[in-house]
């Protein structure tokens, strides 16, 4: 059977057993325009391409599987390489499909050309300009391949137009010919034991978890292995709701916003087990005086991340799923010949940290609204049970704190890259990837308006996501810095609340429009938001201007230094400086 | 200046460079010298690329190296465990006063002659990274007036060939201490003497 290229190509897709593609049509990618109006796929068309790339992302975040987008050559490429670079920073798969100018014309400068290859290069995990027609069910396939196996990630496509308009024989499945890709097999057993045995004598053992455990559905396995061995639990920003933050081995958010007790417990720690984290600046602070009691086990899926940033003792490599699974079985073995672990110390000294030095905000009834107690009495009202999405800054880092997350693939966000706009395309996304249920993107007035245009493609298609704008006025995060490393010496951060007004914005869009200042409005606000059953809301949360995100450990310091905030007195900040990890 | 000196195998297909280039740019990885080619197998390049061991992890450089997609096979080569040589043309002035004295250091080094003018001539020498780099240091002295330099290629000592195994198989990289490369390993087993090797 012969097919055209584009007929291949989204033959191929419907093969590859995908069900939605976000994108945007333009000159080069037309031929695959044609096919996609009779095929089974569902095409979102997006306002943006950079919400095309935002929104695969949210998808696969939301789904575990691979999100699709579709965009023409040279801006509509180009438009993608934010979202590209967010996705290999935080190892989402994704396909990207570019179509590319006619092959005769490639290096001529034509029109809407765009080295798009060559561009992606570094921000993608693989990427491949397609020269036979013949190839294009094999490029697609491998490209699926690539981004979901292994250490996953983006992959671009680039498909020159007459070879989307060229005929070629058609047959599926293809052969995929990638021999130099390689995905690490089980876990070495020997590793495991070693890590098991270190983890029977560690006195104060943390497991630092990271989104490796997310990616890999492990977080079962790894609720196993935390109470067999009674190892406290942190999760790093990308595995938060990999391990229940209501569990009493729960220790919340590590790093420069996290939790005081996570922070100590990593440099208090005698062993640190390390499940598909990449030892990240962020949550390390000054990597020379990061955990330096501890002994460390390393287990990730990709080789070049063990030892990059610290040797490790031990390492294991594999998919966290065996890993953890193996890990499990091993500490069950060695607990059933010589005992259990004794960390009942080390837990009862966390669990005084934890009372002595929680994260605490002041929110008075009649004082300004804070947007910690918007987070919690969102994480209430909905149980905890939706998909909560931000962007980066302030509101991210609350959000990421003051949520009470139970659920694996129930917080989606910028990590790596710190992308802001990330929150609306990636809730469209991940909205579209979980259909009934309530998806929340938590965004702040900057992040906002920088990607808001999707609002329309969310109210046409019938996406109800809640957008919750904490609407501060300012760059807050930048302010922030500049308020504590500047001398408030506030330079360019300010954007104003009153422009945009954000409900008129709302309805403008064709979405649902609500403000919301004082902090009795909050639930009733709340409840109406997440009551609109079809259509987008938007909720403008006039949150108090100064509100900083605390606790902090200043960029490239020692976690040691870390500032509890202006809710301590001295006094506190003098005793978490000094912590004491014997019971009194 | 310490060296490290990586024979890596790759797809023989269109963008590969420009992949391990990015790789190195990318990650800020610093790259001495780099040579490309077919080899015995049309589907395969093969590249040496010389890293810097000062500022370079080449820990790093190796694992970062196989996880790309269109390479097959990197490892690693010490500089007594594999052969290595660069070819280099120079253009060296040539006053007939000083011309025979030139002649003895180009025999000395077994530089050959290749090209001949009334002012300058040019050698041509194919050498190890240290031997050249002290032809050219004696040069320098009658007046080096143009260099080329090709980069350095390698291939292990003794019977091993970087294409036995499988190629691409699965990365064997789950121990901190990785497992020493196939080429250094080899390396006790011959002697390594290098009968090529000029007296200077």
């Amino acid at each position: 059977m012969q097919l055209t290229g584009a007929q291949a190509l989204v033959r191929s897709l419907e093969r590859q057993g995908v069900d939605v593609v976000f994108g945007l049509p333009g000159g080069a990618i037309l031929p695959a325009y044609d096919p996609l109006r009779s095929s089974s796929l569902r095409h979102v068309l997006v306002r943006h391409e950079q919400g095309a790339g935002h929104a695969a992302e949210g998808y696969a975040w939301a789904t575990g599987r691979v999100g699709v987008c579709l965009v023409t050559s040279g801006p509509g490429a180009t438009n993608l390489v934010t979202a590209l670079a967010d996705a290999y920073m935080d190892s989402v798969p994704i396909v990207a499909i570019t179509g590319q100018v006619p092959s005769a014309m490639i290096g001529s400068d034509a029109f809407q050309e765009a080295d798009i290859t060559g561009i992606t290069l570094p921000v993608t995990k693989h990427n491949e300009l397609v020269t036979d027609i013949e190839r294009i069910p094999a490029a697609i396939a491998e490209a699926f391949h690539i981004a979901g196996s292994g250490r996953p990630g983006p992959v671009l496509v680039d498909l020159p137009k007459d070879l989307l308009q060229a005929q070629a024989p058609w047959s599926w499945p293809p052969v995929m010919n990638l021999p130099g890709y390689r995905v690490p097999g089980p876990p070495d057993p020997a590793a495991i034991r070693a890590a098991a045995g270190l983890l029977r004598r560690a006195r104060r053992p943390v497991l630092y978890v990271g989104g490796g455990v997310i990616k890999a559905d492990a977080h079962a396995e790894l609720r196993r292995l935390a109470e067999l061995a009674q190892a406290p639990v942190t999760t790093t920003l990308m595995a938060r709701g990999a391990f229940p933050d209501s569990h009493p081995l729960a220790l919340g958010m590590p790093g420069m916003h996290g939790c005081y007790t996570a922070v100590a417990a990593l440099q208090e720690a005698d062993l640190l087990v390390a499940l598909g984290a990449r030892f990240d600046d962020r949550v390390t602070g000054r990597l020379a005086d990061f955990a330096p009691k501890a002994k460390v086990v390393h287990a990730d899926i990709d080789p070049a991340e063990i030892g990059k940033n610290r040797i490790p003792d031990v390492a294991i490599l594999g998919d966290m799923k065996a890993v953890l699974a193996g890990l499990a079985d091993a500490t069950a073995a060695i607990a059933g010949s010589e005992g259990a672990a004794d960390t009942g110390d080390w837990i009862a000294a966390l669990g005084r940290w934890k009372r002595q030095f929680p994260l605490r905000y002041a929110q008075e009834p009649d004082g300004p609204l804070k947007p910690q107690y918007v987070t919690e009495r969102l994480s209430a009202l909905t149980g905890g049970n939706a998909v909560v999405v931000a962007g980066v800054g302030q509101h991210q880092m609350h959000a990421a704190q003051h949520f009470t997350f139970t659920r694996p693939r129930s917080w989606i966000n910028s990590g790596g890259l710190g992308t802001m706009g990330f929150a609306v395309p990636a809730a469209m996304g991940a909205q579209v990837g979980r259909p009934g249920e309530t998806v929340v993107a938590i965004d702040g007035d900057g992040c906002f308006q920088m990607t808001a245009q999707e609002l329309a493609t969310c109210a046409i298609e019938r996406l109800p996501i809640k957008v919750m704008i904490f609407n501060n006025g300012f760059l807050g995060m930048v302010r922030q810095w500049q308020e504590l490393f500047y001398d408030e010496r506030y330079s360019e951060v300010e954007l104003g609340t009153a422009i945009p007004d954000y409900v008129k914005l709302a309805e403008a869009y064709g979405c649902v429009g609500l403000r919301c200042e004082r902090p009795d409005d909050v639930d009733a606000t709340l409840d109406k938001a997440l009551a609109v059953p079809d259509t987008p809301v938007v909720v403008d949360f006039r949150v108090h201007d100064r509100e900083g995100v605390f606790p902090m450990v200043p960029a490239g310091r020692p976690n040691d230094e870390i500032v509890l905030g202006p809710e301590f007195s001295a006094q506190e900040q003098r005793a978490a400086t000094l912590r004491e990890v014997t019971a009194r | 200046m310490s060296t490290h000196t990586l024979s890596v195998l790759v797809e023989n297909k269109p963008g590969v460079l420009t992949h391990v280039a990015g790789l190195f740019a990318r990650r800020a990885f610093n790259i001495s010298s780099l040579a490309v080619g077919p080899t015995e197998d049309a589907r395969v390049s093969r590249m040496t690329i010389v890293v810097d061991g000062a500022s370079t992890p080449i820990e790093q450089v190796q694992t970062q190296l196989e996880k790309l997609v269109r390479v097959l096979k990197v490892v690693q080569l010490s500089e007594q465990s594999a052969v290595q040589r660069e070819l280099a043309l120079i253009k060296v002035r040539a006053e007939p006063a000083r011309r025979g004295q030139l002649l003895e250091v180009a025999a000395v080094f077994r530089a050959n002659v290749v090209d001949m003018g009334p002012q300058t001539l040019v050698l041509e020498s194919v050498s190890s990274p240290a031997k050249l780099d002290a032809l050219l240091a004696m040069l320098a002295d009658f007046g080096t007036c143009e260099l080329v330099r090709t980069g350095r290629i390698a291939l292990a000592r003794g019977s091993a060939s970087i294409t036995d195994g499988p190629l691409g198989a699965v990365s064997d990289a789950g121990e901190p201490d990785r497992p020493a490369t196939e080429a250094s390993t080899e390396a006790s087993t011959e002697a390594s003497t290098d009968a090529a090797e000029p007296a200077a």
